[in-house]
């Protein structure tokens, strides 16, 4: 049985059904409880669980993860919240330099199993409150890299996240909380943290995409499909261990690809994602691969800027139709 | 408490016994390096060598007075506190060798001793790095209602870095059993503490987080164990974090690549002459009737003998297995390509 739940409310049933399993999980992070989380995901947690277990701390990122990294070799579960992605800058050294090598450097000795959440996204809020951060952390060996973007995803990653004993990096989203889905019944749902999925089949080209990409895929997907061309759609869903076999296996099919990320294309995800289809598959290309990213330009206030930055469903549509070798209808923002 | 008992020192709650291992600690240390130093020089060791030459009173007198379940981290200079908490000579020998047997199997070498089963959760070697982690291990010993305290060690150099203030700040404001160890060298490696610090006195820092703070001289055992008992005692009862200056000194350069530019021989000298700490605890010890001059020589004899058969060991342990190169990036199994 599956019951129809938000992004958001997905989270939060991940959140508290593993807070009730487990009493070594605690949830850390800046104005979740008495604020109820700046994207409301912990509201009520508080009062529910009390502030040993749901801790408002100082605005201190870098400590709150560092925080979390003892308090997980101490036998405890910490999922820490990074109120937005781009402040988990501040956090970077204890990410990448601890959280990330405690359990190599340590010849295994013990491990550091802290869920980072953390969130994505934009919408006026100009340069230093709208960046796309996937790919730093991705790059590092040590972190298990999720992006869900679909409310069972969340949920089932989530709480494998905190079961699993690897640190995991957990981005989410801040345009699809609201965005609804199938989620399945049952306390024990539970997802590997790894694997890509086809969402949509087709025969014309592969899109590969994750969180927001994925629903401007979707949206690219349908409307071309008024025009018979037929586009095979890959949620990427976790960013590492990077599942690439999935994306070849599609383009083995299609012959096209088409990457949508939101971040800066240069030194991006869906290079990464270039490179290795071409090292696996660049028999089977019948055309470059097409990446539709944002801009590279500090995100700018005014809404005519912004919307000229991140990809579109427009920009997704014009991508298909090079990689088709199709006229270009749309200019195409570079 | 009985002073003038031969075996005894007035006024220290130590035995005998437990005051010749503490002398030994010291000097196993000293040798310990020593001769780590001449392993390097012969190409043995490579990398980052810190050597604690001149340190020793502080990991052995805080070692001493923690108990066995409390939890440690370090800075990278690590050496003396593994070898204070009793682990094998040959196995941190054997880690600067980068070889198998190795206290982590040669993945961390100098910087990233660790035992897990003695709660030694590693040194680390970003500076001021560790001060959040050894917070976050006093919030799970407080959150599951134990009375371990994390025992953070960290130099003059990691007081001026911001994740010493965070920490401190979360240890203080959520009453943390931690207590904060600086050991106060005087340089942060080719830097001046008066070159670095506006404040000139590391515990001074602590009481703009009301944490209770006190100076020690580092080089003086007997009261880095008494200040570490009595710090670790308020924090064991609930009284939150507290903070210890030990005023000390190395003797060797920040690293062995280390040219030592910026401070005189004569400095160093006279560190080496007035305030070497194993003389210092020698002098007692002997003054005291503690022990004899045969019984010092004969522990220092072993120690020779002990660091001897670490190098050998170390020597003659095979090199990691290369199979095991990309074991222990993650715990849970991957299945994806």
């Amino acid at each position: 049985m599956a019951r129809e739940l938000t992004y958001r409310d997905a989270l939060r049933e991940a959140l508290r059904e593993e807070m009730y399993r487990d009493e070594r999980v605690f949830l850390m992070g800046e104005d979740i409880g008495a604020y109820g989380g700046s994207y409301a995901v912990t509201r009520g947690f508080l009062q529910e669980f009390g502030p040993e277990r749901v801790r408002d701390t100082p605005i201190a990122e870098l400590g709150i993860v560092g925080l979390g990294i003892g308090a997980a070799i101490g036998g405890l579960r910490p999922v820490v919240e990074l109120m937005t992605i781009n402040f988990s800058l501040l956090a970077m050294d204890q990410i990448v330099n601890h959280l990330a090598k405690i359990y190599y450097m340590f010849n295994g000795q013990f491990t550091a199993p802290v869920v980072v959440r953390t969130v994505e996204g934009f919408g006026q809020l100009a340069a230093t409150h709208s960046q796309f951060f996937e790919n730093y952390f991705a790059y590092v060996p040590g972190l298990r890299v999720v992006a869900p973007a679909v409310p069972k995803d969340a949920k089932g990653f989530l709480k494998a996240a905190i079961r699993g004993n690897d640190p995991v990096i957990f981005i989410e989203h801040s345009l699809i909380y609201r965005n609804r889905g199938e989620v399945p019944d049952g306390e024990d749902f539970v997802l590997p943290l790894e694997g890509a999925e086809v969402r949509r089949e087709g025969r014309d080209v592969t899109i590969v995409s994750w969180l927001r990409g994925y629903y401007l895929a979707l949206g690219a997907a349908e409307e071309l499909a008024r025009e018979g061309i037929e586009c095979e759609i890959i949620d990427l869903r976790v960013l590492r261990p990077l599942d690439i076999e999935t994306i070849v296996r599609s383009v083995q099919k299609t012959n096209r690809l088409v990457i949508v990320e939101e971040g800066w294309k240069s030194y991006g995800v869906g290079a990464e994602i270039a490179a290795a289809v071409q090292e696996r598959a660049i028999d089977y290309l019948d055309a470059p691969i097409m990446r539709v990213a944002s801009v590279e330009v500090p995100m700018p206030y005014a809404r005519n800027l912004e919307r000229l930055v991140v990809p579109n469903k427009d920009k997704v549509v014009e991508a298909v139709r090079e990689v088709l070798y199709q006229r270009t209808l749309v200019p195409v923002a570079r | 408490m009985t002073s003038t008992v031969d075996g005894q020192l007035p006024g220290v709650a130590l035995t005998k016994s437990e005051l010749l291992e503490m002398y030994r600690l010291m000097v196993l240390i000293r040798r310990f390096e020593e001769v780590a130093a001449e392993q390097y020089a012969l190409g043995k060791i490579a990398g980052f060598l810190h050597l604690y030459i001149g340190e020793e009173a502080v990991a052995v007198g805080a070692i001493r007075a923690m108990d066995p379940e409390d939890h440690l981290v370090t800075h990278y200079r690590d050496h003396g506190y593994a070898l204070a908490l009793g682990l094998d000579p040959r196995r941190c020998m054997a880690e600067l060798f980068g070889k198998a047997t190795g206290l982590v199997g040669g993945r961390g070498g100098s910087m990233h001793f660790a035992d897990a089963s003695k709660h030694f959760w590693g040194g680390y070697a970003i500076v001021a790095g560790l001060l959040p982690i050894a917070a976050g291990l006093g919030l799970a010993s407080k959150y599951l209602n134990q009375r371990r305290v994390a025992v953070a060690i960290f130099g003059d150099g990691a007081t001026n870095n911001g994740a010493f203030h965070e920490a401190l700040n979360f240890a203080s404001l959520w009453k943390l059993p931690v207590l904060f160890l600086c050991e106060n060298n005087q340089y942060g490696m080719g830097t001046a503490v008066t070159h670095a610090s506006a404040v000139r006195e590391m515990y001074r820092k602590a009481c703009a987080y009301d944490i209770p703070a006190e100076q020690v001289d580092g080089q003086d055992v007997l009261a880095v164990y008494e200040v570490t008992k009595r710090a670790l005692e308020h924090c064991r009862n609930g009284n939150g974090p507290y903070f210890i200056e030990a005023l000390t000194y190395r003797y060797r350069g920040h690293s062995m690549a280390d040219p030592e530019t910026y401070r005189s021989k004569e400095e160093v000298e006279e560190w080496r002459r007035q305030r070497d700490p194993i003389v210092l605890f020698r002098q007692k010890l002997l003054s005291h009737n503690v022990a004899t001059e045969e019984e010092l020589a004969a522990l220092n004899q072993a120690v020779e003998e002990a660091v001897a058969e670490a190098v050998r060991f170390a020597e003659e342990s095979p090199e990691p297995d290369p199979e095991t190169l990309t074991q222990y990036v993650y715990a849970d199994p991957i299945t994806v390509h």
